[in-house]
């Protein structure tokens, strides 16, 4: 027997526990929320300042503030928060032990020092350069390090994912083939290797040439690879986030997948295509044919959104049919009317995939299409697009699921229970404003990046439209309220992993409530019989949403000046 | 669940049920139409970028643009240029920080051979209120042929971040009858 | 019957599981052909065609 790995055996789960799983765990959970609150604070100050009424910080600090922002939140929360999701979904869910909890360890540690490196050198000021560090434009030697560091230790959490895999197999901790969760974990930790190895390929000559040692790199290359690493960073969320979503519905709702093979069939999709995207960054550079455009910004002919769009649905669909096998039958919606909106878990999940799907996913291939990302590239309609999908969606379903792991991981009760409630709808409502704002201010051809719409120093004058000033003042208004959200997480999340009731050895968490495992009510077979005519009609106002905006898009192309 | 391994061995053989069959259909088909829609617009639709683009020394680029300051100026403005090249010419526009120079002067309803290319970092060429947004490189020269079709001011805005005076990088192109 | 039988073989000359595993089911199980799969399409579709047609980009005269 493994006698020298520590076990403990969940009271609600009866799940078998490694203890050095559950302490790497707490400690990339904690990592993430920290840089969220930082990450968050720079993005009210960049919202701040694009509200034309308030105009907050000066323009050296608003540059600052926003590449500070892309970093902490786009690239640090949510890589630290996936390595909390990569060691639940295997040693937790398959029962097993950690792979090389040292190694584990010590990728933490350096993706805690690249990331504390990097914010040093952008808030040193001298490395102002966004995100996306487009060279030639250089920012100091540590700002390249750092991220170095931090990918090369996210790589170190994949290679622990990856050997636990091994061992559990090798165990046989779990029969059969893994669970769903896992699988759409893997297909993340897959997309990270991608996105990392890009990184690394990229930044490390980047690095050289900051540093004097390399004379030349070239801007369209390092684009290209940057974004292998910077727009598949965010497919490992999407990956992620929908695992999350199938997570809360089989702990919220005992839910079970409509079936296995669909599921994870979406999920292969992912696998394959959905890191193809990068080119939706690359379409109106000089250079590229428009057989690789096409190509690679459809994700090989829209694979991987079909792959969401069957998410899309099997998400919710298990929860009604969940929901109808426990008596929730009247109408089309008395499961969803009935369904636990007083849970943050739950409430924070079904937003996440409301939201992801109808504001980023549909916004997304939108502007991903090769003609009409000409009269969107670079406009604001490009944030209000990812906050869509990454805070709207990824961000949203990691603090849903915070809500479970706290009680299940930390062992303690959640405190503030009533804000909790709350926290779900003040944050996704205020974000989804966000991003209809911007992409609002977008589609009037607004600028992202930029410190002054007005162009008061600019030497030649220029105006926006009336409206695109609204927009901003409205994306301000609801920016305030999603860091409202934002805050009341960290302060419950903070407060019940410090101050939250001690749960003993084999006390269940009271709140939020999770059914035993036996209400799995959804089983195979169950297909003939199926019936989930709400889910039906939710998929098809979707559909119908989805094709009138995109044919919108072509009329507003359309109109544009004639261009060959 | 989902939570848990598949309860049935061999799950691949499970039947699927119709609606999610039904939805997997329409949504690869919708898929499609989305895919060949793009190939569609190349013949059919007149906004498509060529592709045209060259690699080119900044000073070289320069000298192009330059060659035809020197020709066809008409006026100044502002301390730039404004230039009225011929109706079916190539028309040159750099990109460099923190200034889009010169101000073109096109007319109404003829092509123009548009050159980008940026002196130094990269830049956003975004036209408005038009809204046609295309990224300029230092080191590569795009070519996009334009045909303005409505006279008026238009404002050359940079929405690539280029450095603190980003915000400041406004051009002009004029469009008459 | 010896002791270097595989594991594999214990499983097939059990009876009830005597139905192979589809080979979809066997591909989806196996994350490191995923992993090697992740890896490959991406890496040649958008990286390795993207850069060739950057490197065909021609000189201006």
């Amino acid at each position: 027997m493994s006698s020298l790995v520590d076990y403990r055996t969940c009271p609600t789960t009866g799940l078998r526990v490694d203890r050095s799983a559950e302490k790497l765990i707490k400690a990339n959970a904690v990592a993430a929320v920290v840089f969220l609150a930082i990450g968050g604070l720079f993005g009210l100050l960049v919202a701040l300042t694009r509200w034309p009424a308030v105009h907050f910080l000066p323009a050296d600090m608003f540059y600052l503030a926003l590449t500070a922002h892309g970093l902490d939140v786009l690239l640090v929360w949510i890589i630290f928060f996936e390595m909390a999701v990569l060691y639940f979904a295997s040693a937790i869910l398959l029962n097993s032990r950690l792979a090389a909890p040292k190694v584990a360890w010590t990728g933490f540690g350096l993706m805690l020092v690249g990331a504390l490196i990097t914010n040093v050198a952008v808030l040193q000021g001298q490395s102002s350069v966004m995100f996306t560090s487009y060279v030639p434009m250089m920012a100091e030697p540590p700002f390249y390090l750092g991220l170095i560091l931090f990918a090369v230790g996210a790589l170190l959490g994949c290679g622990v994912f990856f050997g636990t895999l091994v061992i559990a197999k090798r165990d046989k901790t779990y029969d059969g083939s893994i669970p769903l969760v896992t699988f759409g974990a893997l297909t993340a930790a897959i997309i990270a290797v991608f996105t990392i190895a890009s990184g690394a390929i990229i930044l490390i000559p980047t690095l050289l040439w900051s540093l004097g040692l390399v004379s030349h790199i070239d801007p369209l290359i390092y684009k290209t690879v940057w974004w292998a690493m910077g727009h598949s960073s965010q497919q490992i969320n999407v990956s992620a986030h929908v695992a999350v979503w199938y997570a809360i519905a089989a702990m919220v709702f005992g839910a079970k997948p409509l079936s296995e093979k669909v599921s994870r069939t979406a999920f292969l999709m992912y696998i394959l295509f959905l890191q193809l995207a990068s080119a939706h960054h690359m379409l109106v550079e000089p250079g590229f044919s428009s057989e690789w455009k096409i190509f690679n910004t459809s994700y090989a002919m829209y694979l991987a959104v079909l792959g969401s769009m069957i998410h899309g649905m099997t998400v919710p669909g298990s929860i009604e049919a969940a929901q109808r096998a426990r008596g929730l039958t009247k109408g089309l919606f008395e499961w969803l009317r009935k369904a636990p909106w007083g849970n943050p878990a739950f409430a924070g999940m079904f937003m996440s995939l409301v939201f992801f799907g109808f504001i980023g996913g549909i916004s997304g291939v939108v502007m991903g299409t090769e003609q009409i990302n000409l009269i969107m590239h670079n406009t604001l309609y490009v944030p209000g697009h990812f906050h869509g999908t990454v805070v709207a969606g990824t961000t949203l379903a990691f603090m849903a699921i915070t809500y479970i792991l706290v009680p299940l991981i930390f062992r303690r009760e959640l405190v503030m229970r009533k804000l909790a409630t709350w926290q779900p709808y003040v944050f996704g409502i205020g974000v989804a404003g966000i991003s209809v704002f911007m992409m609002g201010a977008g589609t009037l051809g607004v600028a992202r990046r930029h410190w002054d719409m007005t162009f008061a120093d600019a030497l030649l004058p220029f105006d926006y439209p009336a409206a695109a000033y609204l927009m901003m003042g409205l994306n301000g208004i609801f920016a305030v309220m999603a860091a409202l959200g934002g805050l009341m997480y960290v302060v419950i999340v903070v407060g019940s992993v410090f101050f939250g009731k001690k749960l003993a050895e084999d006390e269940k968490p009271s709140y939020p409530e999770v059914p035993p495992a036996s209400a799995a009510v959804s089983h195979y077979g169950s297909s003939e019989t199926l019936r989930i005519p709400g889910t039906a009609f939710l998929v098809g106002i979707f559909f119908t949403a989805f094709v009138l905006y995109y044919f919108v898009n072509w009329k507003y192309l359309s109109e544009i000046w004639p261009l060959s | 669940m989902a939570i848990t391994p598949p309860s049935e061995r061999i799950w691949w053989r499970q039947p699927i049920a119709k609606i999610e069959l039904v939805w997997i259909i329409i949504a690869f088909t919708w898929g499609l139409i989305m895919f060949f829609m793009m190939i569609y617009w190349h013949g059919a639709g007149e906004q498509n970028l060529s592709n045209e683009a060259y690699q080119i020394k900044p000073q070289v680029f320069a000298q192009h643009a330059q060659d035809m300051i020197d020709e066809h100026q008409v006026r100044d403005e502002s301390g730039f240029p404004v230039v009225h090249p011929p109706a079916g010419s190539d028309v040159y526009l750099i990109a460099r920080l923190w200034q889009w120079w010169p101000i073109l002067e096109l007319e109404k309803d003829q092509s123009y051979r548009l050159h980008l290319s940026s002196m130094d970092w990269q830049h956003g060429f975004s036209l408005q209120p038009v809204n046609i947004n295309v990224q300029v490189h230092p080191g590569y020269e795009m070519v996009v042929t334009i045909k303005p079709d409505r006279a008026g001011e238009y404002g050359v805005v940079c929405n690539e971040f280029c450095g603190i005076g980003h915000h400041m990088m406004v051009g002009k192109i004029y469009v008459v009858e | 019957m010896t002791e270097n039988n595989k594991p594999d073989d214990a499983i097939s000359s059990n009876p009830s599981d005597q139905e192979q595993i589809p080979l979809m089911q066997r591909v989806l199980d196996n994350p490191f052909l995923l992993l090697v799969l992740g890896i490959a399409v991406p890496a040649v579709f958008y990286l390795i065609w993207g850069i060739i047609e950057i490197t065909q980009i021609p000189i201006a005269d």
